[in-house]
């Protein structure tokens, strides 16, 4: 099988705005989720991580053709490019976008119209982001819940193994607005205070906005000394908006991920998870690490420091676990203090530092998806 | 590794004709999408308590893949060997407006739960307790040659065994549903899974 490895990367996020921005703000417990209250998005107070400027992304030229969103995705992507010999404008180099709601916020502040449904719809961001890089390829566009992130970084290793193409890039972002909040505010989904992944108090999510990218390839001279291995998808088949009671379909995913790589679960160094602090999610993510045979892995969730970033959140959480790989160090699961799962797992708590080798990294979301991605040194 | 694959069954959904392997099997002129997917809901005699409580796009693609598998033999495969991979343009704004429109009162969680396209995966995954592969894309029109690759692509390395896939799109009166079934054995009926066959079937029925 061909070896894919990761080029360059990159996170904007209320934490940061380069990939090493956003690690080091993590070594030092820096986390982007504060109360909010007043805002223009909800008249309750609601905790999450939103950007208080815009400055890093808003000084891209033609302010006016981009929304807040595509901007997001344009500035992540240029740095990751900055950082990268891969070409846009080449034939091999494919474009592929991960959101969940998109542009969806214009909902909001326009009046209905056929030409406003144009203007929300992912193709007209996607094909505004290709044109503004010059990609010589037309984007293609995941949008899967929760798992798009990861299934975005599987969809281009594919495109690459299948000989189409030699380089990726990959880019995810969603942004926080009235509509994404009231729905999860609806489904009384929103903790009350900053999110506690795994924790016997958790109460729900944060949400979180960002965006992060990701470029593959197949050309080992320009990779970063990172490859993306093996991943999969699975389906519960249980429940559209909660997830399984057993885990075995997480579980799915990842041991077929494993198998894939050609991996035991002793050559896993770390996990990390979603973890959205939802009392089923991570009760259902416990019972598949256990499955799997991975509960002495340690395992981690991010979401204390970017919230749930939705169609970002697998490449953010992706990145983060590849610094995490390069620098030896994995990140502690901000807001869990005492165990919360009926399974025993590995819960990251303070920075550990080790030689580590394999990441593996999981998703589940709404739909009944789950996805599982390997990262390790080459 | 890349031996042929068929596409077995095929469902179109378009201009209020449903199409089963290229015959009408439904009509129901003259009507909004809504009102149509349930008569054609009852027209099959369908015992399935929750389509009522789908949105257009989940009624559109489970009703497509019902008529697609009418006769498919589901216990030859196990639940992780089948796989659907679909797409649209449009995503699932058909819902996002009409759940926008709750926000102004009170937010349905009914609603906004179906905000997100592959939704109507979940779906037809519950109905039939398919595990295997999934995935949703956004592409301006049917991207036959990206179904295909995809798709073979997971088939030939033995992810999946069979696959549902291809095109459920709605938004306001404007709908099409064309799904294909892709297996590895042939039948009387089936025909070599191909773009250009991907792209036959899709254009015979332009509705």
């Amino acid at each position: 099988m061909t070896d894919i490895f990761i080029s360059a990367d990159n996170i904007i996020s209320p934490v940061g705005f380069t990939t090493a921005d956003n690690f080091q703000q993590l070594l030092k417990n820096v986390s982007g989720i504060k109360m909010h209250t007043g805002t223009a998005i909800s008249e309750q107070p609601f905790y999450a991580a939103l950007f208080e400027n815009d400055q890093a992304f808003q000084n891209i030229s033609e302010q006016s053709k981009y929304t807040r969103f595509e901007k997001l995705l344009i500035a992540s992507i240029s740095d990751a490019l900055a950082k990268s010999k891969v070409d846009p404008a080449d034939k091999r180099t494919a474009l592929i976008i991960s959101t969940t709601k998109g542009n969806v916020s214009l909902l909001e502040t326009e009046e209905p119209s056929a030409e406003l449904n144009k203007r929300i719809s992912l193709n007209t961001s996607a094909r505004l982001v290709a044109d503004h890089f010059h990609f010589a390829n037309a984007p293609v566009i995941v949008s899967n819940a929760c798992i798009s992130g990861i299934l975005a970084i599987l969809t281009g290793m594919r495109l690459i193994r299948s000989g189409r193409y030699d380089h990726a890039v990959i880019a995810g972002a969603d942004v926080i607005t009235r509509f994404v909040l009231s729905g999860f505010q609806s489904f009384q989904a929103i903790s009350t205070s900053a999110c506690k992944p795994f924790d016997a108090n958790r109460d729900g999510i944060n949400l979180g906005e960002g965006a992060g990218t990701m470029i593959l390839t197949s050309r080992k001279e320009y990779s970063n000394g990172i490859k993306a291995s093996a991943g999969s998808v699975s389906n519960d088949a249980n429940h559209i908006s909660g997830p399984s009671r057993t885990g075995e379909e997480l579980n799915l995913a990842i041991t077929r991920t494993m198998n894939a790589a050609g991996l035991s679960a002793t050559d896993i160094d770390f996990i990390s998870a979603h973890g959205t602090a939802t009392v089923y999610n991570d009760e259902m993510e416990a019972k598949a690490i256990n499955l799997a045979g991975l509960q002495s892995i340690p395992v981690n969730s991010l979401k204390g420091y970017y919230g749930h970033t939705l169609g970002a959140a697998g490449l953010i959480e992706s990145v983060i676990s590849i610094q995490s790989l390069k620098e030896n160090t994995v990140i502690p699961t901000r807001g869990f203090g005492k165990m919360g799962v009926t399974q025993p797992v590995n819960v990251c708590s303070s920075l550990y530092k080790s030689e580590l080798t394999n990441c593996l990294k999981t998703a589940s979301g709404f739909g009944g998806c789950n996805a599982a991605i390997l990262f390790g040194k080459e | 590794m890349s031996k042929e694959k068929y596409i077995t069954s095929s469902c179109i959904i378009a201009g209020q004709v449903i199409y089963k392997n290229g015959q009408p099997v439904f009509k129901c002129p003259a009507t909004e999408p809504s009102e149509f997917l349930v008569s054609a809901y009852r027209h099959f005699a369908l015992q399935y308590p929750k389509f009522h409580k789908m949105d257009n796009l989940a009624k559109l693609g489970w009703l497509a893949n019902e008529v697609l598998l009418d006769g498919f033999d589901k216990e030859k495969y196990k639940p992780e060997d089948v796989g659907i991979v679909l797409s649209n343009a449009s995503s699932s704004l058909d819902t996002d407006i009409k759940y926008y429109e709750t926000v102004k009162s009170i937010p349905s969680p009914a609603l906004f739960v179906y905000t997100l396209p592959n939704i109507v995966i979940g779906e037809i995954s519950i109905r039939h307790q398919f595990k295997g592969e999934n995935a949703f894309f956004i592409f301006n029109e049917f991207n036959a040659g990206f179904i295909e690759q995809y798709v073979s692509d997971l088939v030939n390395n033995n992810i999946l065994q069979a696959c549902i896939c291809g095109w459920v799109e709605i938004l306001g009166d404007s709908y099409k549903a064309a799904l294909f079934l892709v297996e590895k054995d042939k039948t009387a009926d089936s025909v070599i899974f191909t773009e250009e066959n991907l792209n036959n079937i899709y254009q015979l029925h332009n509705g």
